[in-house]
């Protein structure tokens, strides 16, 4: 086999979104010989649909504000499973990356003092949780990711980064030792496969909400990142935690911002009820998003849900005033229009609980360089490979994000990792080159579909998958429906090796990126499953109806799911950080 | 009602000499679909029908088409926007090289885009925090900043399908704006030297089918006045 042509770089960033962009831009910098491969222009990552914008304490709404009091909103979200050095270092770091994305020009919204405009978002307090909500969330109206990520592109525009736009990776290629040492790729304009060699492989390929049935993910969050490296054999963390967004435009599954409930919008049952007074006092609509999802599911179960069939309830924003709404709201009066057909000036948008992020993902130090553990659960860094942004779990958000963190994550340790690589590059990085046989191996996955004669159809495996997670794994789970749920995917396993790839052709073939698609949808759909089935509490995101109660005594614990064997193992949660006092689990009210 | 009938453009340059319009029928179970769904019902029948999409909420800019006979972006475009006594007709956008069916080659495009160096340029040392910025300053931006690079602009310009080389064509020219419109941007001197020439910018003529066509409900033109009246105060 392998005639096949090689690329060489100093470092490969797989995934041209927020996350992978700001590693691209450290390095090319730094003068590296970087590339970023990304299987669409780059604009167009999921990073460009952040609306509600970046949290981070740049002091600008609050001249007091604090990045310990971001720090402990943060862990206290992640339900006392983030590594509470990394949320550390994300909050502390933050200010300073918000500032570079500033002068980079992203074209934040302003204050009467020319500050960055912060607006309220959910789980954000003052002074531990002990001085009221805070405003915290740097925004460009409600256009933040899109801002952020053109901003991106256009400075790494400006820093001559090489791109590999519509390059489709395929697998991790690993050497005889089990380093990482780059990965196969697609041309998908020309079908022409590669061999990308490199020292440092980043895998900033985002999130995979495509795994469900109904989702706020574009349609390219397929998880390639996880897939690849699950298919290499390495573990992944939590992922079990799965984040369903509050507000999911009912049906459409669009986003609808958290900041529309910071701005002063509230959640109303078919009784016009501010149900939220009810389970979270405090926060009401503001709580945690775990916590508000649960509570609309709940209204919705005990019959008070709104429309016909009484399956979703109400955001209402009308109150707000078009002003506001123009100003602030834009992007989301324009999608409300579209997907609803309601004028949110006028009318309540129905919403639903849609499923919005992974917390979970490949391990990962502070400095984005990935994690795998021994038998006697020992931690160990993997040569080569990388992760940032939503693929990676350092872990910030532990068992449930807040809202306005995936960015800041994005940029700080898209940063992080970036910075580590170019001092790594400098010490000098040596590993064996991939024997022929490490390259067929990274191979074989796309040789099977390219000769694949007969089977089911593509389409409808992927429909199938999202059914079962959407049935067996959604917001309120329970071990008799997750166990069915862990056959099916089995059995669905056997039926995608087996699947059929109709067009062979290699002219921008768009149904083999969707094959190639499938299999890192199932590697992250039965990683999920069995991760869900073993981890027997509830916390943040992961909610059992058969163990309603967190349970710190045996699951204060981060999951690693291991693909070779399917197991699921614990690992130790970070309660050391540097510079403040640990955080200790409290009971987590809103 | 019958099926929807759709007419759409292929190509594939291995097995087609030419391109030629392909009829699908749709069974739309009468829902007032977005264009895109109606592109995924017509790869469930044949799956080798090429199509650019990702977020499907018009925030990415990749899915920009043209839809009985105007530009837009496929998935928000709702088919009781499009369709005329039942029929749709989906080409690729208008004037860029096709690689396959509806998937254009975007070369020409960006290169204009990047031509007009679409990055904050200040050669002032930056501050420990942001640079400030008024309310008023930045509201300079709106209109300007929400480009989400679709091409439908573009594309539906006849100043840009004559000198796509040589005029930056709308998209360009609204981001070139962007810049020149920023309070914190110093640059304006050598961005307006840059566009100087006759083709840069001068090559609009005030068509508006940028105008018409935006799925963002940005104004290009009013963009490449304002720059063409900073070219001509800089001039006297």
């Amino acid at each position: 086999m392998s005639n096949l042509r090689s690329l060489t770089f100093d470092a490969i960033i797989v995934g041209g979104g927020g996350s992978g962009l700001r590693a691209a831009l450290e390095l090319a910098k730094s003068g590296k010989k970087t590339a970023v491969l990304s299987k669409v222009f780059p604009t167009r990552s999921h990073t460009v649909s952040a609306q509600g914008g970046i949290t981070c304490a740049i002091a600008s709404s609050d001249p007091n504000d604090d990045w310990r009091w971001h720090m402990y909103d943060t862990v206290k979200g992640g339900d006392y499973i983030a590594d509470q050095d990394a949320a550390e270092y994300m909050c502390s770091e933050g200010p300073k990356a918000v500032f570079e994305l500033e002068h980079m020009g992203l074209p934040f919204s302003r204050f009467d003092n020319g500050r960055i405009y912060q607006r309220p978002f959910g789980g954000q307090s003052k002074n531990f949780g002990e001085g009221g909500q805070a405003a915290r969330t740097c925004a460009a109206a409600d256009r933040t990711g899109h801002a952020l990520l053109h901003t991106l592109y256009q400075n790494n525009l400006k820093n001559n980064t090489t791109f590999l736009n519509e390059w489709y990776a395929v697998d991790l290629v690993k050497n005889a030792n089990g380093d990482v040492v780059g990965c196969i790729a697609m041309c998908i304009e020309t079908g022409e496969v590669v061999h990308v060699k490199s020292k440092a492989t980043v895998l900033a390929t985002g999130g995979a909400g495509r795994i469900y049935a109904s989702t706020t993910n574009a349609l390219i969050n397929t998880g390639d990142g996880i897939g690849m490296a699950l298919r290499a054999g390495f573990p992944m963390q939590d992922m079990e935690m799965w984040q369903f967004h509050p507000t999911g435009i009912y049906g459409a599954g669009t986003l609808v911002t958290e900041g529309c409930r910071g701005e002063g919008g509230y959640l109303i049952n078919k009784d016009g009820e501010r149900f939220m007074e009810r389970y979270a006092p405090n926060a009401k609509d503001l709580a945690g998003r775990d916590v508000v999802a649960r509570s609309m599911v709940m209204e919705i179960l005990e019959g008070r849900g709104c429309g016909e069939k009484g399956d979703h309830v109400f955001l209402k924003l009308d109150h707000l005033g078009e002003e506001v709404l123009g100003k602030r709201l834009p992007g989301i009066v324009e999608l409300s229009k579209t997907f609803a057909h309601v004028d949110p000036a006028k009318d309540p948008i129905p919403v639903v609980p849609t499923c919005h992020y992974m917390m979970g993902g490949i391990p990962t130090n502070i400095h984005g360089q990935a994690i795998t553990q021994d038998e006697n659960g020992k931690d160990h860094i993997v040569n080569g490979l990388f992760a940032c942004g939503e693929a990676a779990c350092v872990s910030v958000h532990g068992a449930n994000r807040l809202g306005g963190n995936s960015l800041l994550d994005l940029v700080v340790f898209g940063r992080a990792a970036g910075m580590f690589i170019e001092g790594a590059l400098n010490e000098g990085i040596e590993y064996l080159d991939a024997s022929e046989s490490d390259i067929d191996s990274a191979m074989k996955r796309i040789t099977r579909w390219n000769e694949s004669e007969g089977g089911e159809s593509i389409p409808e495996l992927k429909a199938e998958l999202q059914d079962i997670m959407q049935t067996s794994f959604g917001v309120f789970r329970e071990e008799k429906n997750m166990q069915e749920g862990v056959k099916k995917l089995e059995a669905l396993r056997g039926r995608i090796a087996n699947a059929h790839l109709p067009d062979k052709s290699n002219a921008f073939n768009t149904a083999r990126v969707e094959a190639l698609e499938l299999d890192n949808l199932m590697e992250v759909a039965e990683a999920t499953a069995i991760a869900a089935l073993e981890r027997k509490e509830s916390r943040g995101a992961h909610s059992r109806y058969d163990y309603p109660d967190r349970d710190d005594v045996n699951w204060l614990k981060h999951s690693l799911y291991f693909p070779a064997t399917k197991e699921l193992k614990q690992r130790d949660v970070n309660f050391k950080p540097k510079t403040v006092d640990t955080f200790e689990p409290k009971v987590r009210t809103y | 009602m019958s099926n929807l009938q759709v007419s759409v453009y292929r190509y594939n340059p291995e097995t087609d000499s030419a391109p030629y319009m392909q009829e699908f029928q749709v069974d739309t179970k009468g829902r007032d679909l977005m264009v895109l769904d109606v592109l995924h019902l017509m790869k469930e029948q044949d799956s080798g029908l090429a199509y650019r999409r990702s977020c499907r909420e018009g925030v990415c800019g990749s899915d920009g088409m043209n839809m009985n006979g105007k530009n837009g972006l496929a998935c928000i475009t709702p088919l009781s926007d499009v369709v005329k006594n039942n029929k749709l007709i989906l080409r690729p956008l208008p004037g860029l090289p096709v690689i396959r069916d509806m998937v254009v080659d975007m070369g020409l495009f960006y290169k204009q885009y990047e031509r007009i160096q679409p990055y904050l340029q200040n050669d002032t040392p930056a501050p420990a925090i942001e640079r400030l910025q008024s309310p008023e300053e930045r509201d300079k931006l709106d209109g300007l900043y929400e480009c989400i690079l679709c091409a439908c602009c573009s594309t539906s310009c006849p100043s840009f399908w004559w000198n796509p080389d040589k005029f930056v064509g709308p998209a360009g020219l609204l981001q070139s704006y962007r810049f020149l419109a920023d309070s914190r941007d110093t640059a304006t001197r050598e961005r307006l030297t840059s566009l100087e020439d006759p083709f840069s910018v001068f090559r609009c003529r005030g068509i508006m089918n940028c105008v018409a066509v935006c799925p963002k409900g940005l104004n290009p033109t009013r963009a490449i006045g304002k720059i063409r009246e900073m070219l001509l105060a800089d001039a006297t």
